[in-house]
């Protein structure tokens, strides 16, 4: 008789506990990537098996948040991929510019840094001030974090820098206030930014928007909830809209591919066509 | 045959070491290679086409989702962890640095050998930090075959050394004799 690995078992169980006492589902998400999640907070935790940290989860909800803010990735930056951003502000501003006002949804914003960038670009180019970004995630806490638009002042060098490769011009530190070791983002870039809390795998389109970002979300995703996901975008953007994806997904293995005409290849920006 | 995949770690001096190991693979070297080189979160790629260039085998990104093949060399793009999933094909994640490092060789390692178990071959090459030991620690405890390049070989003795110190190792050897053990197994 053939036995299935244990902790296959005990890591679908553990996603079922999840999704079916708090409504997360993390069931469609990349195994190795979950495995790892799980185990690193398996050996903080000291218990002794998954099993045991499903028990946990289920009667004790500190620590099914502790799992539940580990299995959701938050690491962004402003600017992120500079050259994305630059790609941004050559080809996708062009068709925004087009519109006598504009709908961003950015999905999966995180803490919110590149909501922000794209702010700060927005104004640059003049259309702010008629734009709406939808800034959505399932993190309520990166939420929170996002809203207040507060900073480690030791990383806007770094920003700094990633805004001038995205071919900022501006001075960056215009964008902020410094506060003892805190950067905090102008009021003025906030005013457009709607957080909301939205998840991918369970909640459904919300408004039609001309442009979706959605950086380094998809690939977390098994590919039949990848499909799930760019259909949501998919119908979310009007005609003409863009897509934008992180630099290492794509339309590839999508039942979509062909519904976009690809604007830049190499930075994943798509444009849906007419229907 | 008896291992399926080959996972290697190299930080560095690694380049210098992993154009040396891949200019010296026959080109019916058919074990799929998975490597992670420490680079920095600003390089981009053009160092793989390099390597590409000098190697028999075909050298590539590993993209996400993509399915592992024997004949085949991936390597980790800048900036993500590569994983290996249980169906041989590859994850990407843009979580946060492990032992400093994105792409990280312990979470390569990690995840290569819960796939591949027993059939997996880890090796560490040259390396400055300790990334990488944790890594072989686990595909020694899956059952996997673990060769640490020389210490005394290698241009950056801590990685391999910290490898060594840390879990019982099958092969300890300079490249050269890496390379005519592979020959040998594969």
């Amino acid at each position: 008789m053939e036995y299935k690995d244990t902790s296959d078992i005990e890591i679908s169980l553990l996603l079922d506990a999840v999704y079916k006492k708090y409504g997360y589902d993390f069931r469609q998400y990349s195994e190795a990537h979950i495995r790892r999640r799980i185990m690193n907070r398996l050996t903080l935790s000291g218990l002794g098996s998954i099993s045991q940290m499903q028990d946990f989860v289920l009667h004790d909800k500190s620590f099914a948040s502790l799992l539940i803010q580990d299995l959701s990735i938050t690491v962004t930056e402003m600017f992120r991929d500079p050259d994305f951003y630059k790609a941004l502000r050559e080809k996708v501003i062009p068709v925004l510019k087009t519109y006598p006002f504009i709908k961003i949804w950015h999905a999966g914003c995180s803490t919110g840094e590149e909501a922000y960038s794209m702010a700060i670009i927005l104004r640059e180019e003049g259309l702010y001030e008629r734009t709406t970004i939808y800034a959505t995630d399932f993190n309520q806490q990166a939420l929170n974090k996002a809203k207040e638009g507060i900073f480690p002042a030791g990383l806007m060098k770094e920003y700094t820098l990633n805004y001038q490769l995205s071919g900022g011009k501006e001075s960056f530190a215009g964008y902020y206030t410094s506060s003892y070791d805190m950067a905090i983002i102008n009021q003025a870039l906030k005013k457009n930014i709607v957080w909301a809390n939205h998840n991918l795998v369970t909640d459904s389109v919300f408004a039609e928007v001309h442009l979706v970002l959605c950086r380094n979300v998809l690939i977390y995703f098994e590919r039949s909830l990848q499909n799930k996901v760019q259909k949501l975008f998919y119908d979310s953007l009007t005609n003409g809209g863009v897509l934008c994806l992180g630099s290492k997904e794509s339309l590839r293995f999508s039942d979509l591919q062909g519904e976009y005409a690809v604007l830049d290849q190499k930075r994943r920006i798509f444009k849906k066509k007419y229907e | 045959m008896k291992y399926e995949a080959i996972v290697i770690g190299a930080s560095s001096g690694g380049l210098n070491a992993l154009t040396f190991l891949f200019s010296a693979l026959p080109p019916g070297f058919s074990i799929p290679i998975i490597v992670v080189q420490h680079v920095g979160s600003r390089s981009d790629s053009q160092w793989i086409d390099l390597l590409n260039d000098k190697s028999k085998l075909h050298i590539k990104e590993a993209d996400e989702k993509e399915k592992i093949e024997p004949g085949h060399t991936y390597i980790a793009p800048p900036n993500y962890h590569l994983l290996v999933e249980k169906d041989k094909t590859f994850s990407l994640a843009a979580s946060e640095r492990v032992n400093f490092a994105r792409p990280s060789i312990d979470v390569l390692f990690e995840s290569a050998a819960e796939a591949y178990k027993d059939k997996l071959i880890g090796i560490i090459l040259t390396g400055s930090n300790a990334d990488g030991t944790a890594g072989m620690q686990k595909v020694k405890a899956c059952g996997g075959l673990a060769i640490v390049q020389d210490p005394e070989t290698a241009e950056s003795p801590l990685m391999p050394a910290s490898v060594i110190a840390n879990t019982a190792i099958d092969y300890v050897l300079p490249l050269e004799n890496i390379i005519n053990l592979l020959l040998k197994l594969y």
